[in-house]
């Protein structure tokens, strides 16, 4: 069955698949229940769920994510929405110190399956603290899974893959692509779906490998679509940590050539160490050095230079030009 | 009851003296059998042991650290005891009497402190999740656990419910804030049981709070009060109570138990720097152990020889734990990349597989004669 979804409504309904066939799992979060959420990605959930499995949390993100390794501990399997990107950080200590933690700690006598649902990214023209890439805090960090969505097929699929995860999974969403829609086969299983382990290739080439991951995959693949002298290989990596670098080494094996495309600031970001790791095991195939192209090492700015800040086509399509000039 | 006294300090709840002179109270009755009371002077005496011992294995270098729990034993002996097999306790680093009730044996500690385990024993198994050592964290732990005891309908009279140990110090701890308002909002079976033991490392309690602990719950609307953490009948009972009420529904409680810490901080901390003798001889006098055979001695619940047979056990249990401690195997280096992730993650193997073949080429080098 073949329906076409928003990335939002994508994301609900895999939640709403999820929750059906699993009484333990719950949501939890800031203005998820009768709202929706802020961006309604919880819509009618709480309606058909009730209060007691769509949790209105008071405002505070750290005890949404203490309380959510609490019911994990108890065999509950929740997923916490964190409203922005930006307020995040007080839940920081229990991600970093607790949630990632806690199963290496008992020895794997303990599973804290928690999802952290994060809108990212920018391109909202959006106030301070609504528009960041915080995912290299998180890879950085042992014990968690850190995955990213491009389309509403994966959505669809990877938030329930998600939540059925024994691991702790940080699952970052493009707020600005949530109204881009595909067309779901609803009626797959959920065995059958890509794990959300697995990098994809997006656009097949054979010149360059473009690697991007959630809101970036547009603007590769209409980057590559853009470029006309060249064929542009597009990997969608899916899951930021760990990285399926078989994937990826295989493209820059046949490539010879890799422009790594995010949102966040590039120094110490993802794909400074995606290009360490491929210069190391494919030296002999590279015809040119890893380029990066992301944001620039500042703060968020404010919106109305967002546009200058956030790397675009031409922008992507500079670094592979600087690509191809070895 | 008045909430102060004279003197503008709030009232403790005693219902043993320091002299060892029982005093009813009208709230907290004290149902308890001359077994059980020899059996809290059993549980007292050797969890002091346990703790002496480690404190003189990390002398001796076969512990890297130890936090004691010298003086704090009636605090923990007494809730621990309150607790049902079923009801989840969250300790912090420093709850080594929680854990000899909760059955997790001692070594089980020393291995944490000796750098072998991060904790290793298996929470459901004992009911006692493992130490948390950042401060405060583990109180939004055991609110979420509550809620789930709740939505799991295992509430009721004969149901269970959760209690979180932590420190005056972590009072100070957002976490701990945002643990009582959930708790609160969620009407959550938890009792929250705050050891005041006078001293954050170095930091006095009016370092960390300008109102008396205990009253800190009302803000959030559930009772606190503050009990005499020396006395195990009344951490006992208290404790008793607060834990049926969770279970019965009538949501949180906050128990600070006003104790003192009477050793160091840690064994790597140095008391001397920050407080004077003076305030431990005076602490000494209200010792939990000493006020407990005073009073078995007192009301003749047990003579002479059940002194010494506890100390006896307790010299054997001493004798067992430095065997055990010293005969304790250092993990397997591979043992760093065990249970990261519940499932495959090939980054990760691949490390892992790079590391071992790294430690065997050394194997090899040395069959050679190499280093």
């Amino acid at each position: 069955m073949s329906v076409n979804l928003t990335i939002g409504k994508a994301i609900n309904a895999g939640l709403r698949r999820a929750m059906e066939a699993d009484p333990k799992v719950l949501v939890m979060g800031e203005d998820v229940g009768r709202l929706g959420g802020v961006f309604r990605v919880t819509d009618q959930l709480h309606k058909d769920f009730g209060g007691d499995r769509v949790i209105d949390t008071p405002l505070a993100e750290s005890g949404i994510v203490g309380t959510a390794i609490g019911l994990a501990l108890r065999g509950y399997r929740p997923v916490c929405e964190i409203q922005f990107d930006g307020f995040f950080f007080p839940a920081t200590n229990q991600t970093f110190t607790q949630l990632a933690k806690m199963r290496r700690r008992s020895a794997g006598a303990l599973s804290v399956p928690v999802v952290l649902r994060i809108p990212y990214g920018g391109g909202i023209g959006a106030v301070e603290h609504h528009s960041e890439s915080p995912e290299a805090y998180f890879a950085h960090t042992a014990g968690l899974r850190v995955v990213t969505v491009a389309n509403a097929v994966d959505a669809y699929w990877m938030i329930q893959q998600a939540i059925a995860s024994q691991d702790p999974v940080v699952f970052f969403e493009p707020k600005r692509r949530y109204y881009d829609k595909a067309d779901v086969d609803t009626g797959a299983s959920l065995e059958s779906a890509m794990p959300m382990r697995s990098a994809r290739v997006a656009r097949p080439g054979g010149d360059l490998t473009l690697l991007a991951y959630g809101p970036m995959v547009k603007t590769a693949l209409q980057a590559a679509e853009a470029d006309t002298d060249h064929s542009i290989e597009v990997i969608d990596l899916r899951s930021i940590s760990p990285v399926d670098y078989p994937t990826v080494e295989e493209s820059v094996r046949r490539t010879g050539r890799l422009v790594i495309a995010h949102e966040a600031p590039v120094s110490g970001g993802v794909g400074g160490e995606i290009a360490a790791r491929i210069t190391e095991s494919c030296f002999y195939h590279l015809e040119s050095p890893v380029i990066r192209v992301g944001a620039f090492d500042t703060p968020y700015p404010q919106s109305r230079l967002e546009e200058h800040y956030l790397p675009d086509l031409d922008r992507i399509l500079d670094g592979v030009d600087r690509a191809f000039a070895y | 009851m008045s909430d102060n006294t004279a003197h503008g300090e709030p009232e403790l709840v005693q219902l043993l003296t320091p002299d060892g002179e029982l005093r009813d109270h009208p709230d907290y009755p004290l149902e308890i059998s001359a077994e059980e009371i020899r059996g809290l002077y059993r549980d007292l005496v050797l969890v002091r042991r346990v703790d002496t011992e480690a404190v003189a294995l990390q002398r001796q270098g076969e512990l890297g650290l130890w936090a004691s729990l010298l003086g704090q034993e009636a605090a923990q002996i007494g809730s621990a005891r309150a607790l049902r097999p079923h009801d989840m306790a969250f300790p912090s680093y420093r709850e080594h009497g929680v854990a000899w009730v909760r059955g997790v044996a001692p070594k089980e500690l020393l291995s944490m402190f000796r750098g072998v385990s991060n904790g290793g024993w298996d929470p459901a198994q004992h009911g006692l999740h493992l130490y948390t050592i950042v401060i405060g964290s583990q109180t939004l732990h055991a609110t979420g656990y509550a809620m789930g005891v709740q939505r799991d309908g295992a509430t009721g009279e004969d149901g269970s419910a959760v209690i979180v140990y932590f420190g005056d110090g972590a009072t100070s701890q957002g976490d701990t804030s945002e643990a009582f308002n959930f708790a609160a909002v969620n009407n959550a079976p938890v009792v929250f049981f705050c050891q005041n033991n006078q001293w954050a490392i170095s930091e006095p309690p009016e370092r960390q709070a300008r109102v008396p602990l205990y009253r800190r719950a009302a803000g959030f609307g559930f009772p606190g009060v503050r009990i005499d953490g020396n006395d195990v009948f009344a951490s006992l009972a208290v404790t008793r109570k607060a834990m049926q009420q969770a279970r019965e529904g009538q949501g949180p409680m906050l128990i600070e138990a006003f104790t003192y810490r009477m050793g160091a901080h840690t064994t790597n901390d140095d008391p001397t720097r920050y407080r004077v003798a003076a305030e431990l001889e005076e602490w000494k006098a209200k010792d939990p152990i000493l006020r407990l055979r005073a009073h078995i001695q007192a009301r003749g619940i047990a003579g002479d020889d059940f002194f010494t047979e506890v100390e006896t056990e307790a010299d054997r249990l001493g004798e067992r734990l430095r065997t055990e401690c010293r005969s304790l195997p250092d993990p397997d280096p591979l043992d760093i990349f065990h249970e990261v992730y519940a499932e495959p993650n090939t980054q990760l193997d691949l490390q892992r597989a790079e590391f071992a073949d790294y430690l065997a080429s050394f194997e090899d080098a040395g069959a050679e004669g190499g280093r």
